[in-house]
């Protein structure tokens, strides 16, 4: 690439579709979860560790912070979450080794760490339930807001399978219209939303393990400048009675 | 005020004469703050050069303890700041309070500059305050710029790879300079290392030293006022201007209650909305650096897009990054594109406060427009608005000159 | 206008106002000092490290590593054992009596929790060098064996006990430790780690 070009495409980058609001223009149903519940939080850790922790790590994430967190004793996040790990303090690491999955999936299952910061929490939960099938695709299915992922559809046994009902725009472009179900899973569909919501609650949960803690902190804090407010300005009243 | 002066301001021998016999620490406090006086009738827009300082101390505080746990490279840099998020006990507000100083920081700032364009403060004989304020403002723009790569999020990654090709656009040099910024043939772990060197030595430094400079110069030609009146020519038979009140203890006790609130805002921020929605830390940052793909959806932090916006309404290299940085160094001549001969807004006619409004209009619009995606209605209305700009100050000679203003009265006005 | 001030009014707030503002900034540095703490990553990198002694045999040592520093474990045999009380007169606290310096288990003649096993840090306790082992008995009457600091000549018998008039002023410490099994020590703090 010469340089116009290479400059021609950063541009184009920082240029394309700015918005900051949202990662994508996708409409995105609402997961509704909520970070402060903490059995939702422990279901989401055993999905988790279940469904995902075989492909993809959370490699920030210290087991036993996340125990602390989430009100589990040693004992149970022994029992229940620590499949693969030795000790307490080691992070989530993915079963498999990660040139594998490249070599399978044609490139590593990404850290989940941070993914609900970095896409949003809604975005994840319409990811986990966007797979539809799609004969042309090495996996049988394809994403609704992610076109063309290399995920398989992992959930399939509690979801089912589902088509993916498109309508043309005025340009021509296909616009989603909405999924039917093709074969039921073991999971009824508000089962299986309430099974994503908790696993998603618990991607943003990873994805800044401290923001309840500095929620309530917060309050505190504004309660104590609020009081130093009333104090510093009725001594600035009192010093400004000199001034006419 | 006789008491406060009695209290503090004399030297009264003992330790205090010892040290004042070899170094002028009574008298310089005397100078700079008991016996600094500023007019009385200061309103909230000149909270906003102490709130400046209240930030520069919690970005160096805060620097100072995020570079104890992080580590420039490109292998550790992404994650040694979640490392500081997660492991570090208390990582998080210090990183948190780092991040939201960055944007509170150009608010401030921005407000700051702002009032002085409101009350003609860069007007004679404040022209070289407002100079090396500029200078700290340049000074601002490379600390963010050059901090915004630390992280080595997407976002970093790529905005650098924009804004330093931007210097390639130089006719003869531009290919040769942006090699050396970078250090590299593309940005890398290198360029991350000297722009830790730059981010917490060079600038921090120059910052200092300039915001150092910037109130010496302010006290000894006097703070400004809303009425743009010289409180100094009416001194009262102590020599003490008759509108001036000490900055000390009156414009503390004053600034001290703006701060509180300055920091209720700057906690709710840190507390409750860090990502500001995405304005102050950018999702896409919170992927690691990624050199093969470039995220689909960024844009510059909020404090640069006018400029950005102004860069990408012009369809042609050179003439782009031309415009971009005429626009940030335009504001630096103010005071003599300022033919008024008043320097208050107050006592200023209608042409000068519509330009100014309009201007305003412009500059917000335009910081909008820069976080917009390229369509052809934004890629007009930047082009629009960058008239308004550029109108603003290029043809300020002309209207400042012909506006009508009105009668400035002789002392400040204070409704106490 | 000084006159009409209420001064006690002001005085208070005055007052008032700084003590607020002091509070608030201590509460402020909190975090920054406790931040300099070990962290989550350094306490996971300091956690107990079990070793297997095993194939260690009666008069040899091993050196492992643990929170970054050297621990020594000598396997003791019987006839080092009986050197243990020549020394006892030239030892500055021959019974272990300073507290902190060894866990419970270890206030005894051989600083240990069993006679044979020794585990020390090695780590010298004047300016933090580390010791060799000199196990034989010295040339000299007064050395019977054990470490010697080579930095500023300070000497410790083979119970880590320090000897009188070199500047070292403690015996070296011996870190918290746990027998798993017969043949397996787990050195560090007996908590958290599965």
């Amino acid at each position: 690439m010469d340089k116009a070009t290479r400059i021609a495409v950063a541009l184009a980058a920082l240029l394309a579709g700015s918005d900051v609001f949202s990662a994508t223009s996708i409409e995105l149903e609402s997961a509704e979860n909520d970070v402060g519940d903490v059995s939702s939080l422990q279901r989401g850790a055993r999905n988790f560790m279940n469904y995902c922790s075989g492909c993809h790590s959370a490699k920030y994430v210290r087991f036993n912070s996340m125990a602390d967190d989430l009100q589990l004793s040693e004992d149970q996040l022994i029992e229940n979450l620590m499949f693969n790990a030795e000790r307490t303090f080691e992070t989530i690491q993915a079963n498999m080794a990660a040139d594998d999955a490249a070599r399978w999936f044609g490139q590593p299952p990404p850290d989940m760490s941070l993914m609900a910061r970095a896409r949003t929490t809604d975005y994840t939960f319409n990811f986990l339930k966007g797979f539809y099938l799609d004969p042309d695709s090495p996996t049988g299915v394809d994403n609704r807001v992610l076109p063309g992922t290399s995920m398989p559809h992992v959930l399939w046994e509690l979801q089912g399978f589902q088509t993916g009902v498109f309508t043309e725009d005025a340009n021509g472009t296909s616009v989603f219209g909405h999924f039917e179900t093709r074969t039921s899973g073991s999971m009824s569909p508000g089962e299986f939303d309430s099974f994503v919501r908790d696993t998603v609650n618990f991607l943003e949960y990873i994805s800044e393990p401290i923001a309840s803690t500095r929620r309530a902190m917060g309050v505190w804090v504004l309660i104590f400048l609020a009081f130093f407010w009333v104090i510093a300005s009725l001594l600035k009243k009192e010093i400004w009675k000199d001034v006419s | 005020m006789a008491r406060i002066e009695s209290e503090i301001g004399v030297p009264k021998g003992g330790f205090m004469k010892w040290i004042d016999d070899r170094f002028p620490l009574t008298e310089t406090m005397q100078y700079h703050i008991t016996q600094y006086y500023a007019s009385k009738n200061f309103n909230w827009w000149y909270l906003f050069g102490v709130l400046a300082m209240v930030v520069l101390m919690i970005q160096l505080f805060t620097g100072i303890f995020l570079t104890m746990n992080y580590k420039p490279s490109a292998d550790e840099a992404f994650a040694s700041v979640e490392y500081i998020m997660r492991d570090v006990e208390w990582g998080w507000l210090i990183r948190y309070m780092h991040s939201t100083g960055a944007s509170f920081f150009f608010i401030v700032v921005y407000l700051h500059m702002f009032r002085a364009m409101l009350y003609g403060s860069y007007k004679k004989p404040r022209e070289l305050i407002w100079i090396i304020g500029m200078m700290i403002f340049f000074a601002l723009f490379a600390e963010a710029f050059s901090g915004y790569l630390l992280p080595w999020g997407q976002m970093s990654y790529w905005g650098a790879q924009v804004i330093i090709s931007l210097f390639g656009a130089i006719p003869a040099i531009g290919e040769t300079l942006v090699e050396y910024i970078r250090g590299d043939y593309s940005i890398s772990d290198i360029t991350l290392n000297r722009f830790f060197a730059l981010h917490v030595i060079l600038i921090p430094i120059a910052l200092i030293a300039l915001v150092f400079v910037h109130i010496v110069a302010l006290h000894h030609v006097g703070s400004n006022n809303p009425d743009g009146v010289e409180i100094k020519d009416h001194k009262g038979p102590d020599g003490i201007p008759l509108d001036g009140v000490a900055f000390h203890p009156y414009h503390t006790t004053k600034d001290l209650v703006g701060i509180i609130v300055f920091l209720m805002l700057f906690c709710a921020v840190v507390f409750f909305a860090p990502d500001m929605g995405g304005y102050f830390l950018e999702h896409a940052n919170f992927e690691a650096a990624n050199t093969m793909a470039t995220p689909e959806h960024i844009a510059p932090v909020w404090y640069f897009t006018p400029f950005y916006a102004i860069l990408r309404a012009v369809p042609d290299k050179l003439w782009g990054a031309i415009l971009m940085a005429s626009a940030v160094l335009l504001p630096l001549f103010l005071p003599w594109l300022d033919r008024s001969r008043v320097r208050s807004i107050r006592y200023r006619g209608w042409i000068y406060r519509l330009a100014l409004t309009l201007f305003v209009i412009s500059f917000a619009t335009l910081g909008w427009l820069g976080m917009q995606p390229v369509d052809s209605i934004y890629v007009i209305m930047s082009r629009i608005f960058s008239v308004v700009y550029f109108g603003f100050f290029l043809l300020m000679p002309y209207y400042t000159a012909i506006d009508k203003t009105k009668p400035v009265p002789d002392r400040v006005v204070y409704h106490g | 206008m000084t006159d009409d001030v209420d001064q006690k009014r002001r005085h208070f707030l005055t007052v008032a106002t700084a003590v607020t503002g002091g509070v608030g900034i201590a509460f402020a540095m909190y975090p920054f000092l406790a931040s300099l703490k070990p962290s989550a990553r350094a306490q996971a990198l300091g956690a107990p490290v079990e070793v297997p002694v095993g194939t260690l045999e009666p008069g040899e040592m091993i050196r492992v590593m643990w929170r970054g520093r050297v621990v020594f474990i000598l396997r003791r045999n019987e006839e080092m054992l009986s050197r243990l009380p020549l020394s006892t007169d030239l030892l500055v606290d021959p019974d272990s009596a300073k507290e902190d310096q060894q866990p419970e288990f270890a206030v005894n003649e051989y600083r240990s929790m069993k006679p044979e096993f020794l585990v020390v840090e090695g780590t010298c306790t004047h300016l933090g060098c580390a010791p060799i082992a000199q196990i034989d008995v010295g040339p000299a009457d007064d050395w019977f064996g054990g470490f010697f600091c080579p930095c500023h000549g300070s000497r410790f018998d083979l119970s880590g006990r320090v000897y009188k008039g070199v500047p070292a002023p403690d015996n070296l410490r011996v870190p918290p430790y746990r027998f798993i099994r017969e043949d397996l020590i787990m050195i560090g703090a007996d908590s958290g780690a599965a």
